[in-house]
């Protein structure tokens, strides 16, 4: 009928889970010291250089092929936009890897402008919760997709604790995840700078290895204390991410999200899933042995003495007739 | 295949024809007029009055830091320029790199370990901070297209103008 008997199915599974408990507790045990590779590169961003004139969007609109926008790009009124009754400003959506929002700091002053996009954490949340592994965080630094093995759950959606990856709608049977890529094909990996810095007049955003983005933010906190909050938004972050930011303003005044663990998502589940294939592979033996105990005890003997009384009385019978 | 002849373009551009000169006035204080042709592909080059900022500026330190040899303000700048003298080439473009991420010179960056000047912004973005810096602060033009004529090409790649969106409808969430 299937093709496979029960037993088969079940040596398998064993089998499986003896070779996950082997190998997967090792990987999970590596995942935990995982930082990000070394000479993977990062972008800082500076919000006191950004002047909101939304070059970004349009560079990456280009250079990503994505559909052309609803409004030109040099349009300002996008600023003004809202969904949800007000309480959510524009955000990356399958038409636009990154957006540009624009934030009134608490007791007035300049207004700030916030360059959203994917944060290419060291350690993703996207990537862990994918369980097809359609996520890839490459040794560039840039957390990748692949649509042709995903299978739509739109787990990675929520994961990301930064409301990154959007799904196209507009595609559902076709399943993809659209998010920014770093430009990885096209620049990334020819040691070329992502076309938003590229095309950035004000040089708000900086790029280069990630550890060397750490010194220069650091730096210039440092030379000019009065200017920036002393923090490095993403430097200690979720784990760590490749794209870090620096501000004049308290975090939260630019739509940041301050109450994210420094520890990666995946901590907070690891412990727990690394016992998983332990108790799949120990707990069939271990219950299988208690069954096997005592049906031993018990049935054996008795099942045995009650078979040969029924063949000596149906022995009886047949000498009588 | 457009984008990246776009880009190759950009490239050309900005190794061959940076902050040329288009006219040298013999008023002992720099050309009259530079040529600024950075972004000559989604913009046309800027004809910098030079001779009329150099009037504003009042002091040629004021935007080329210390390289014309009449000091360095400010106490970390100073500390090290105050003496410095008159450098061989004061353009913008001698100090300031015009493709500031380029793998090379990210390499070049590196390599170097008693590099003061870790994060020296490129060509584009020290014009953009000297200009916007005094024009947001005397009131000057700040608005992309007061200084920079946008082209077709620019156009285009804002999505503006002739290549606006036809239909207006909301951006849907």
């Amino acid at each position: 009928m299937s093709g496979i008997s029960r037993r088969r199915f079940l040596a398998g599974s064993i089998a499986g889970c003896a070779a996950t408990t082997l190998c997967g507790t090792k990987q999970a045990f590596a995942a935990g010291s995982f930082t990000g590779y070394p000479e993977g590169m990062g972008v800082l961003v500076d919000l006191t250089r950004c002047i909101g004139c939304r070059s970004c969007e349009a560079a990456c609109n280009k250079e990503q092929n994505l559909p052309a926008p609803a409004k030109p790009f040099d349009d300002l009124s996008v600023f003004d936009e809202t969904f949800h009754g007000g309480t959510q400003k524009r955000r990356p959506d399958e038409t636009a890897y990154t957006v540009v929002n624009r934030y009134q700091p608490e007791g007035g002053g300049k207004p700030i402008y916030r360059k959203i996009q994917c944060n290419h954490c060291a350690e993703p949340a996207c990537l862990t919760s994918c369980f097809v592994n359609a996520y890839t965080k490459t040794q560039e630094g840039a957390v990748v997709y692949n649509d042709k093995v995903c299978v739509g759950c739109r787990t990675c959606m929520v994961a990301c604790p930064f409301n990154v990856p959007a799904f196209k709608y507009s595609s559902a049977f076709d399943a993809k995840i659209m998010k920014c890529i770093f430009c990885h094909e096209t620049r990334l990996k020819q040691g070329r700078p992502p076309a938003c810095v590229e095309i950035c007049p004000q040089q708000a955003l900086t790029f280069g290895k990630r550890k060397e983005m750490i010194k220069i933010a650091h730096q210039r906190i440092q030379n000019e204390p009065g200017r920036y909050i002393d923090h490095l938004y993403g430097e200690k972050e979720l784990g760590g991410t490749g794209w870090m930011y620096l501000s004049a303003v308290p975090f939260e005044q630019a739509g940041f999200d301050v109450t994210v663990q420094n520890e990666p998502i995946l901590n907070n589940v690891k412990d727990f899933l690394s016992t998983v294939p332990m108790v799949l592979a120990i707990w069939p033996a271990l219950f299988t042995g208690f069954h096997l105990l005592a049906t031993n005890k018990g049935g054996h003997g008795h099942d045995d003495d009650h078979a040969g009384g029924d063949a000596a009385a149906h022995g009886e019978e047949d000498d009588k007739s | 295949m457009k984008s990246t002849l776009l880009y190759a373009l950009v490239g050309m551009l900005l190794c061959g024809l940076l902050c040329a000169v288009s006219g040298l006035a013999a008023t002992g204080q720099g050309p009259a007029e530079v040529k600024l042709d950075r972004l000559a592909n989604l913009f046309d080059a800027v004809n910098f009055d030079h001779a009329a900022h150099v009037e504003i500026a009042g002091d040629c330190a004021t935007c080329h830091h210390h390289t014309t040899g009449d000091g360095a303000g400010g106490e970390r700048c100073g500390r090290c320029h105050a003496q410095s003298p008159k450098s061989a080439n004061v353009a913008c473009q001698s100090c300031h790199e015009a493709d500031p991420f380029s793998a090379a010179q990210l390499e070049r960056e590196e390599s170097d370990r008693y590099q003061y000047h870790i994060d020296k912004p490129g060509l584009k973005a020290a014009y953009h901070w000297n200009c916007l810096g005094c024009h947001e602060a005397s009131g000057g033009p700040v608005g992309c297209e007061d200084c920079h004529a946008r082209n077709k090409t620019g156009e285009a790649f804002y999505h503006s103008g002739a290549f606006a969106p036809t239909a207006t409808a909301p951006h849907a969430h």
